[in-house]
């Protein structure tokens, strides 16, 4: 029946779509047995809207570390404008997930698939559509914030003149007189700032943010919170592991509950 | 999408390793006066009979820069495993092992460069002179890049394990002797006037064969341990 749906569809105007994610659909197809019925739906919907060109999921995806299981036959979906808040108590897995979103870490069952193709296949082509921001900052304490970004926009392939570099640090709430200083010396709250500057030169449409918010103030997760809506606003996507609520219109979050 | 370049990738990486180089002046410090130290132990130990130093020469200043290698490695990765930097780095769209080739180039011109260009002044202490010194320094210009390659192959298996230090010397050294004895052969084939063509030659051989498989091992292995 969902074949001939989407027969159906095929000979609409629409076909573009199916000839552009063939995988994608077969892969949906090859899973369905193991694959959640609505996430199938969901999935064939989407692709009959056009949509799975810019999607984002994950398919029955499980991970461990070492002999414990954190989480298994996980399948979310993530389109263009909305956030993914994966909420959970501390040990649930939450960092885990994302690295697995990332590629930095294999799962044990299931797929991720970014415009309907296996992120193992694509490699380098999936790793230029993201930024991640981990738990750890990624910044030499013996570099200068400038520095810092300058060399991770250049590594990004991002802009990195330095007036570029010194706006994205204005945009965090960092002054001229921090720039100069070596990070070292910066409290954990700037340090973070420096590295969730990263988000104000990144061009890239998904975003992985392991709690951006931790030791931030109120005055910074405005900032952040914003920057988010804004990039959301412009067709990107986002999925943050996070404790917090975050201050953004309910219609384009949606939160994902790991249990222990 | 933003993608880097390869050559603005390998620059990136090449670069912060550099300018962290000249923020830690005292370690790049460390490792030359650590090479300049031990080579003058041997002629105070030995005693200053020119033909018995000319004779060690050749071993004692290629183990001298094996073990600044050795000491370097511990630096290649740890610090950007610890802050992040290195999950970053395996993120760059670009191939992972053409990076580590980055990483490996600027650990050697921290620890390996600062030797090549002392060893003439270390030979001439040796009573080295002539051809030979400049085949040491050649040798050394030819194995220290091998020494690196193959270093950080041990430093990424080891990487966040604990007392990785003396496990990484078991790994690594084994694997030096080829390019130990290559080096060392030069020299002392030349002091013989035999002519250290085909040692040099050899030496460039494992130069070319580290290139080609050890930054491909050192990604998988960085992989593995950031899993």
């Amino acid at each position: 029946m969902v074949t001939s749906t989407l027969r159906g569809e095929n000979t609409d105007s629409d076909t573009g779509v199916l000839y552009e994610t063939p995988d994608g659909i077969e892969k949906a197809f090859a899973n369905s047995k193991t694959f959640k019925s609505s996430t199938l739906r969901q999935f064939l919907f989407f692709s009959s809207r056009g949509i799975s060109r810019n999607m984002f999921q994950t398919v029955a995806l499980s991970g461990s570390r070492g002999e414990r299981l954190l989480f298994s036959d996980i399948s979310v979906t993530v389109t263009p404008g909305t956030l993914l808040a994966v909420v959970g108590e501390n040990g649930s897995g939450k960092t885990s997930f994302l690295r697995m979103l990332c590629g930095l870490l294999s799962p044990d069952n299931g797929t991720i698939l970014w415009q309907g193709k296996d992120i193992r296949q694509l490699k380098e082509l999936y790793r230029a559509q993201l930024t991640y921001v981990g738990h750890l900052n990624g910044i030499k304490d013996e570099l200068t914030p400038v520095e810092n970004l300058t060399v991770s926009a250049c590594l990004a392939g991002d802009e990195s003149a330095s007036g570029v570099v010194q706006k994205a640090l204005e945009a965090v709430g960092l002054g001229r007189p921090i720039h100069r200083l070596p990070t070292r010396v910066l409290s954990q709250g700037q340090k973070r700032r420096v590295a969730l500057a990263r988000l104000w030169l990144t061009t890239r449409p998904l975003w992985l943010l392991d709690e951006p918010f931790a030791s931030l103030d109120d005055t910074a997760t405005s900032y952040l919170t914003r920057h988010l809506q804004s990039h959301l606003s412009h067709g990107g996507m986002v999925v943050v592991a996070t404790h917090q609520e975050i201050d953004l219109p309910s219609d384009c979050i949606q939160h994902l509950r790991l249990t222990r | 999408m933003s993608q880097p370049s390869l050559s603005e990738a390998l620059r990136g990486v090449v670069r912060r390793d550099l300018l962290l180089a000249m923020r830690h002046r005292s370690d790049v410090a460390m490792s030359v006066f650590f090479v300049v130290i031990v080579a003058s132990l041997f002629p105070l130990g030995v005693g200053p009979e020119p033909a018995v130093l000319r004779m060690i020469a050749s071993g004692v200043l290629w183990v001298t820069a094996l073990l600044a290698c050795l000491l370097s490695l511990g630096r290649l990765f740890t610090a950007d495993y610890l802050d992040g930097v290195l999950e970053q780095t395996l993120l760059i769209p670009q191939p992972l092992g053409v990076l580590v080739v980055g990483k490996v180039f600027s650990h050697w011109v921290i620890s390996g460069l600062p030797v090549v260009l002392l060893s003439p002044l270390l030979g001439l202490q040796f009573g080295l002179s002539g051809e030979s010194l400049w085949v040491l320094t050649l040798s050394l210009l030819l194995g220290t890049p091998t020494l690196s390659m193959i270093g950080a192959i041990g430093a990424a298996l080891t990487l966040g394990l604990r007392g990785s230090g003396l496990l990484v010397a078991l790994l690594v050294l084994p694997l030096f002797i080829p390019v130990l004895i290559f080096g060392a052969g030069a020299v002392t084939n030349s002091l013989a006037g035999i002519g250290s063509e085909a040692n040099l030659s050899l030496l460039g051989a494992c130069f070319l064969f580290s290139l080609t498989f050890a930054p491909w091992a050192t990604a998988v292995a960085l992989r593995i341990a950031l899993e």
